[in-house]
């Protein structure tokens, strides 16, 4: 008789067994990958979704080894991003990597929320997982701008200058606010020590919190897909969706391919043009901060440009401030100012496609309107009517147009 | 379909958004340098420790930095590139106070580390070459009347301003410089000049940026497995969506 075979997965079963004796986590697997369901017919589009996760978990990352040799303190903060730059191991690379995934982090963020506007990703019953979604794209702002202040660069400290005096608009209160906010009459060390503890501790906390709340959200409704059509509506006699597929397997390889892919770009920037003609690094933040040196021209990074231009557009400083934070705020307003029967363009009119294309090229064309001292004024306002006609006028045309019939089944 | 091509215009704008900025210091002439060319770095060390140390540091550059990355000997360095009781932990410091400096220029000399990134390479090249003798003292096409005197005159010589008299769009007349002509020739002559300013032009773009000499070897590497990986992913993706797609 021959020697029963070793079984080498025993140990591994032991193990596992042990495990979801004790906890959830088979289940939560389930639940979340495995049988999962995710409409087969997703596009391009529906990578950068996993690729904002990819770049979040790079910024952690890498922001962590960066905490280790950075130095909060006006005196010393320059040169220590020099240190890391010249001295530290590898200290260059994490470094790249990570000033370019925070940019790249808008780029597919930006592609993302393109994404939902195009299919109506936004509407019944998906309104919680774009409101916490919005509110990522707001954490996300300010996570960014407190990063970019702690080079301690003269864009830097210029940039958090006329951010910070932002708040001053606000009546009554705004110069005690700018004050509390700088802990300082001036941006100065204090400063940065607090932007440093909001950038590495606070903001990602919340984000991270923000993040698992949008998923949690999503896999409750289930994900949206380019028809538009709800897959849970045709199920088969399992209670499968017929047209979804589980998110393990099909989707992780999907999207691993997906993130080579986007590794490959990225690595061709991190090591061959980390500061992208000036765009993700400024040639100004070679220069160390200096409080009796303005520069002439302090435009934002490119990733906030298009709310710079809409400030811009208004004389008066007071009412600018409201002008932007309304472009932001608008975003929440979305699910309730679309009033059509249908999700996705694809089953729209002509209208709904020339809106989304007109506030697409608007807010390009205001995002470089922004990076330049000398845009007309009249084009920025031009641009600026036509970012908040898309919002306003959302509830008019999408009732108006006539829409096409939505298939049963999704569509390849 | 029609949202296949929204895309596409959406990912074209996008593309068309990052084409580079115009240069912000106007017309400069192209230096040309190149960062790679390990004997162009050394002869331009040998410049900025000659020249440009007297006044400017590179405080944050190590000798030993020199030594590691551009293929010179410990004594090479301390021999040839420092001056002095220097080690090789020690900072490209001027030996120059910063009072004194206040005292003679009005200002301190900015640190050169990082000019070559802030500047950019164009910008060194065209300033060193652009010095003019005035009545006034030394000027400078790139920057007006800079602190800082023509330190390199006796290698390049003196130039002196062609003017012209130009009427502006008030119909005022004004003097304009139109080009600069060799007044006294130097030690070097005009095109050797040049490749001495690409020299040292070449070296402050590496003290700007030490890494990007690793970087871009390594990066091509990266890029190559990333590729393969990239490919292999889609394999795998294909295989698995057999059953998805039939």
């Amino acid at each position: 008789m021959a020697k029963p075979a070793i079984n080498f997965s025993r140990p591994f079963e032991v193990v596992n067994d042990w495990i979801n004796e004790r906890s959830s986590i088979a289940e939560f697997n389930r639940k979340h990958l495995t049988e999962y369901y995710a409409p087969k017919n997703f596009n391009l589009w529906y990578f950068f979704g996993s690729l904002s996760l990819l770049v979040l978990v790079n910024q952690i990352v890498t922001g962590i080894f960066l905490t280790m040799h950075y130095k909060p303190d006006a005196e010393l903060a320059f040169a220590s991003v020099e240190y890391i730059m010249r001295d530290v191991e590898w200290g260059w690379l994490i470094r790249y990597m990570h000033s370019t995934g925070a940019s790249l982090f808008f780029v597919v963020v930006y592609l993302h929320m393109f994404r939902a506007l195009m299919y109506g990703s936004y509407q019944k019953p998906r309104e919680l997982v774009w409101i916490l979604g919005v509110t990522i794209y707001l954490v996300l702002m300010a996570e960014s701008f407190m990063g970019y202040v702690l080079p301690w660069g003269q864009m830097s400290y210029w940039g958090a200058q006329v951010i910070i005096s932002l708040f001053g608009a606000v009546p009554h209160i705004g110069d005690g606010l700018v004050e509390w906010i700088r802990g300082d009459y001036f941006v100065a060390d204090a400063t940065l020590n607090r932007f440093f503890a909001l950038h590495v501790v606070a903001l990602p906390m919340v984000l991270l919190l923000l993040v698992v709340l949008h998923l949690a959200a999503l896999h409750e409704v289930g994900s949206n897909n380019p028809d538009g059509i709800e897959i849970k509506a045709n199920k088969d006699e399992h209670g499968r969706p017929r047209d979804g597929i589980p998110f393990h397997p099909y989707y992780t390889v999907k999207d691993i391919f997906g993130a080579s892919f986007f590794l490959l770009i990225a690595a061709f920037i991190i090591f061959f043009a980390p500061e992208f003609g000036g765009y993700f690094l400024k040639p100004d933040n070679f220069i160390p901060a200096d409080p009796l040196v303005t520069p002439d021209h302090i435009p934002p990074v490119w990733y906030f440009t298009p709310f710079y231009a809409i400030l811009q557009a208004v004389p008066d400083k007071l009412m600018g401030v409201i002008l932007m934070g309304a472009a932001v705020l608008i975003l929440y307003l979305v699910p309730w100012l679309d009033r059509s029967p249908v999700k996705s363009i694809r089953y729209r009119s002509w209208m709904s496609k020339l809106a989304l294309f007109i506030f697409a090229v608007a807010f390009i064309r205001l995002g470089m309107l922004g990076l330049s001292q000398e845009s007309s004024t009249f084009e920025l306002r031009f641009w600026t009517f036509l970012y908040f006609a898309f919002f306003i006028l959302m509830p008019i045309w999408t009732r108006l147009e006539k829409t096409k019939p939505v298939p049963e089944r999704v569509t390849h | 379909m029609i949202d296949r091509i929204v895309s596409m215009g959406a990912m074209l704008l996008v593309a068309s958004f990052s084409l580079p900025v115009a240069g912000k210091y106007g017309d400069l002439d192209h230096a040309g340098s190149n960062v790679f060319d390990q004997a162009s770095v050394q002869r331009g060390a040998a410049l900025f420790v000659n020249y440009c140390m007297g006044c400017h540091s590179a405080q944050y550059v190590r000798y030993q930095h020199l030594v590691n990355d551009l293929d010179l000997s410990e004594e090479e360095v301390l021999g040839y590139l420092a001056f002095g009781e220097q080690e090789l932990s020690d900072y490209l410091l001027t030996a120059m106070r910063d009072e004194d400096a206040e005292e003679w220029f009005g200002v301190v000399p900015p640190d050169l580390t990082l000019t070559a990134r802030s500047r950019g390479p164009d910008w060194i090249y065209t300033f060193m070459r652009s010095f003019y003798l005035t009545d006034d003292g030394w000027n400078n096409q790139v920057l007006e009347f800079p602190a800082m005197p023509h330190v390199l005159w006796e290698l390049q010589g003196v130039q002196r301003a062609v003017t012209e008299q130009r009427e502006t769009a008030g119909g005022e007349l004004r003097t304009e410089v139109v080009s600069l002509e060799l007044d006294q020739p130097g030690v070097l002559s005009p095109s050797e000049y040049d490749a001495a300013i690409r020299d040292l032009v070449a070296f402050m773009e590496y003290i700007a940026e030490p890494a990007q000499l690793k970087r871009k070897r390594v990066g091509i590497w990266v890029f190559l497995f990333l590729s393969l990986f990239t490919f292999l992913s889609w394999l795998l993706y294909q295989e698995f969506w057999k059953d998805v797609k039939k």
